[in-house]
Parts: C-alpha cells; structure tokens; sequence
C-alpha cells in the first residue's frame, strides 16, 4: 500500500490527517466562540453534541485522525534519524529560510498532544464521558453545561497558563503544517507557496486567537465577578 | 589584490567507512585570499606529502562547478558560507585572518564515508539508474522545432536540470532525504514533452528508489534549497509529490 511503503505516500497521511484536524480546530473554535455571546446558546450546541450516534461516530473519527496522525509522527520521526545516520556535525548552522517549527515539529506535536490529554480530562471526561456512563453529574456540575465548565476551568490561573502554552505550540505547529500539507499534496509552486504560507500564518493566527479569546475572557470575568478555582 | 590570511583548518580523518573518525588540526600560513578552497587544500596535502605525512581525502573533478564532486561541509554549511557556489567556486576571501575553519565529510546515512572527506554518492547514479532517462530512438538528430515548448516551460526545466548531483541537499537535511535531488531529476523531464511520456513511470520508480537506498521522508523544512550550489527550488518537490500522487491514484 502505497500509503505506507512510500515515502511520499506516508506524508500524504500526515498532510491529510493534519488538513482533516485543522478544518475540526476551525469548527470547535468557532463554537466556542459562542460562549462569548450567550450560555445558553453554547449550552444548546453542547446538548446538540453529547452522546448522540452522531456526535460518537464523529468523535471516533476524529480520535482515529489523532491515533493516525501521532503513530505517523512517530514512526517517521524515527526513519528520518535511521537516515541521518549515526554521525553528527561538529558544526552546524541554520540557513534564514529554515522555520524553527519545521525542525520542532515532534516536540510541538507531543505538547499539542498534551494540551489535548489535559483539555479531554477538562471536559470531555465530565460531559460527553459522563453521558455514556450514565452519570450526568460525573464532573460535579450538569454533563451539558459546558459553559458551567468553561466558567469553572478557566477561573483557575494555572489552567489558563496550561492552555496559553497549549495554543502557542499549536500556533507553531499550524504555520508550518498549513502550507507543508499542502507541498506535501503537491498543490504548490513558486507562487502558491508565498501564498499558502501568507494564508496559513493568517488561517492559523485566527484560529489560535480564536480559542485564546475564550480562556482569556473567561478568566478575566471570573477575576471581576468571582467565580472561583475549584 | 586579496591579503594573505593565517588560520587553523580542523580536518575530518576517518580511514574507513566503518572506522572511527576524529578531527585534525592544522595551522595554515599566510594563504592568499584568491586561493580556491580546494587550492587551499592542495598547499595543505603538499605540505603534509612533504612531511611524508598521509594526504587528506577529498573529491574533486572539474573545478568549476559543474561535476558536483566537491562534497565538503564547511564550517555548517554544505559547500561553504557562499549561497550558490559549490566548494571549488569557494575563495579564501570569504574568511578572517584567525578563524578556525571545520571541514566536514557529508553526514547521511545514504552517504556513507568511504576515508576523510569523501563519501560514497552511489546512491544517486542508482536513483538515476532507475528512471531518470527518457527512452528515446538514436539516429540523426530531429529539427529543433519539430517540437514546440512553451518558454516557461523550458525555463523551469533548465532550471530543475542545473542539478549537478553534488548531494549537498542530502548534507543539509536534517531528515537525510533525497527529495531535492529526485524532484530536480523527475522535474527536468517532467516539464517537456519528451519526458511526460514516461512520467508516471519515472516519478514511481526514483521515489522508489531513493526509499530503498535509506533516504528519508522530506518534512519540507526547506534546508536543502537554502544549501543548494544551483538554487534548486521545493517547488520541484511539489510537482514530484504531484506526478507520484497522480501516479499512484491511476493505478
Ligand atoms: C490538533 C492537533 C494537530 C493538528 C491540527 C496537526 C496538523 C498538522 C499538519 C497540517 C501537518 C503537516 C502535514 C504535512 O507536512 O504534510 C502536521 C505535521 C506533523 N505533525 Fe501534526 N497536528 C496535530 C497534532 C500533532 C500531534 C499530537 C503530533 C505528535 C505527537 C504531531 C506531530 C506532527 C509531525 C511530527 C508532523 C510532521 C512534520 C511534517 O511532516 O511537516 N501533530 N501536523
Ligand atoms: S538539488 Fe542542489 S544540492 Fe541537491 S544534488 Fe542537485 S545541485 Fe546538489
Ligand atoms: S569540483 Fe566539480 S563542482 Fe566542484
């Protein structure tokens, strides 16, 4: 399968796990945005969300993209070290043109990863989890409050500084992935490149200020209005 | 007229592919600053020929930037400090009196080192081997005109073909991939109808190949262009990954 026993075929994995994420990123940020506007709205779109067939089936899918994607980046990680061999320069430089993300994308890869392990327990844990064990209140608050939650995780500091670094390594991440997926998928040339990479920074910059806004307004009304830190 | 520069020259030796490398010192006097860097490396091997000492190992043939052979890593950069020159288009004006000057053999799995600074870059003739050709009928030459190309096209396919097969894209990548190479050699074809007709064919078998020599998987961190002698841009990485793609989806 050319997917897996070819270089190029592996890369187009990783570029269509990671494009398949970037659009769900797209979408989750663009419902959180609702919480900034109303509760119940937000609390509407998370009853809309919970333990149905349909949102399970997607959730599956999606924790499928995340297995794939990682498993990739794992597995060519270690057969690009395989053919760099075992010697290393004495001496090495970095040439302008090389993006500091395109050399840390592992690492950014494992913090992601560990943004979404602590985001799951946050609230996946207490509300869509809660409802397939048949235990609403698992979390201490409603499974379908998730504004309830947001209010609750981001009145505690060190939540918020956790998602901040969480949101910085996907921003760096994102610029480089964005347009690398897409030289990957060989939608690129002289011009397309200066394009994507112009597109991506925006794109991602959005998104990741998208999310942002949320911790960082939510944990400034609890500073004024007191909500505490459980 | 250059001035003489005095600096210290830390030279790999390594006497065998499998054997231990380690550094060398050297004190370099009084060294014209118009001295090529392969010169330089030639008063340094008088030198030690003199002194009934071993020459140290380096690849070179043309000398002017063509054949590809100079393959040196010098002080972190593949073919020296200069953007778009190879090792021997490298002059000593480029260095300080005093500095210390790293010469380095390719690192790479795929280029293995055969003694000193020179490497073994078969692994590129086997990736041409496998289908960077075109299969054409000798005899008398056809009209140049008899087939027209559009000049956009020609221009990016001379561009893709001034790969001089040097592997400094190899050196530079810190995944050891091959791409540059393999997409300046299917793109060079590629472009022109000569070449299309065996395209899909060509894409699959190089990229094959470079795979089975141990290359790695390109991430598109873009060193090897920065490093390339010839410019070569990852754009031709982005057709190959097109023709490969498009290959694969009709089988
Ligand atoms: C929300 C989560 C994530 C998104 C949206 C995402 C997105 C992307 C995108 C778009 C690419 C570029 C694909 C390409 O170059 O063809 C990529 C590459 C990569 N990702 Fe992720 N990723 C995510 C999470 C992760 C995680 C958790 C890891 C590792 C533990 C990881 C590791 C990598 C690695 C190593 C690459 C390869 C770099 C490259 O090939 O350019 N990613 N990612
Ligand atoms: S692409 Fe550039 S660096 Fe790579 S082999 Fe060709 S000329 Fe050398
Ligand atoms: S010796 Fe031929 S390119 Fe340098």
């Amino acid at each position: 399968m050319w997917l897996s026993n070819s270089s190029i075929g592996r890369k187009v994995v990783m570029s269509v796990t990671g494009i398949a994420l970037v659009l769900f990123l797209t979408f989750h940020m663009s419902m959180n945005l609702v919480a900034l506007i109303s509760a119940e709205g937000y609390n509407v779109i998370c009853e809309f969300l919970g333990a149905n067939w349909y949102a399970l089936v997607a959730t599956t899918a999606l924790a499928a993209l995340v297995v794939i994607h990682i498993v990739y980046a794992f597995w060519l990680t270690m057969m690009n070290r395989k053919a760099r061999g075992t010697e290393r320069y004495a001496v090495e430089a970095k040439p302008k043109s090389v993006e500091w993300a395109s050399q840390n994308m592992l690492v950014l890869g494992i913090v992601v990863a560990a943004g979404l392990g602590l985001h799951l327990a946050n609230f996946w844990y207490k509300m869509m989890f809660a409802e397939i064990i048949g235990n609403p209140t698992l979390g201490g608050l409603e499974a379908t409050d998730g504004y309830g939650y947001i209010v609750q995780t981001f009145s505690c500091p060190i939540f918020v500084v956790l998602y901040l670094i969480w949101l910085a390594a996907l921003w760096f991440h994102l610029t480089h992935g964005f347009w690398s997926a897409l030289q990957t998928l060989g939608w690129s040339n002289k011009i397309w490149f200066e394009r994507w990479k112009l597109i991506g920074n925006i794109y991602t910059t959005l998104v990741v200020l998208g999310f942002a806004a949320v911790v960082v307004v939510f944990y400034l009304k609890s500073l004024c209005c007191g909500a505490s830190c459980v | 007229m250059d001035k003489n520069i005095s600096f210290t020259l830390k030279v790999w030796r390594q006497n065998g592919p499998k054997e231990k490398g380690h550094f060398e010192t050297f004190q370099m006097k009084d060294i014209p600053g118009d001295t090529s860097f392969l010169e330089m490396l030639d008063i340094l091997n008088e030198q030690l020929i003199s002194e009934r000492k071993e020459p140290v190992v380096f690849d070179h043939d043309c000398r002017e930037g063509i054949c590809g052979m100079c393959s040196l890593y010098i002080n972190g950069y593949p073919h020296g400090p200069a953007t778009g020159a190879t090792t021997c288009q490298l002059y000593m004006r480029r260095f300080n009196d005093g500095d210390t000057i790293t010469v380095e053999p390719w690192r790479s799995a795929g280029f293995p080192v055969i003694k000193d600074l020179m490497v073994d870059r078969t692994a590129y003739d086997k990736i041409m081997q496998a289908g960077g050709y075109i299969s054409v009928r000798t005899g008398s030459a056809e009209d140049a005109n008899n087939i027209l190309i559009p000049k956009p096209n020609a221009d990016e396919a001379m561009d893709a073909a001034s790969c001089i097969g040097c592997g400094a894209c190899v050196a530079a990548c810190k995944n050891g991939s091959a791409m540059l190479f393999v997409s300046a050699k299917v793109s060079q074809l590629a472009l022109l109808p000569q070449g299309k007709v065996e395209a899909a064919r060509r894409a699959k078998a190089m990229l094959s190949k470079m795979d089975e020599l141990g290359f790695g998987n390109c991430t598109n961190t873009r060193a090897c262009e920065a490093e390339c002698p010839k410019c070569i841009s990852i754009s031709n990485i982005a057709r190959l990954n097109r023709e490969f793609i498009k290959a694969k989806l009709k089988d």
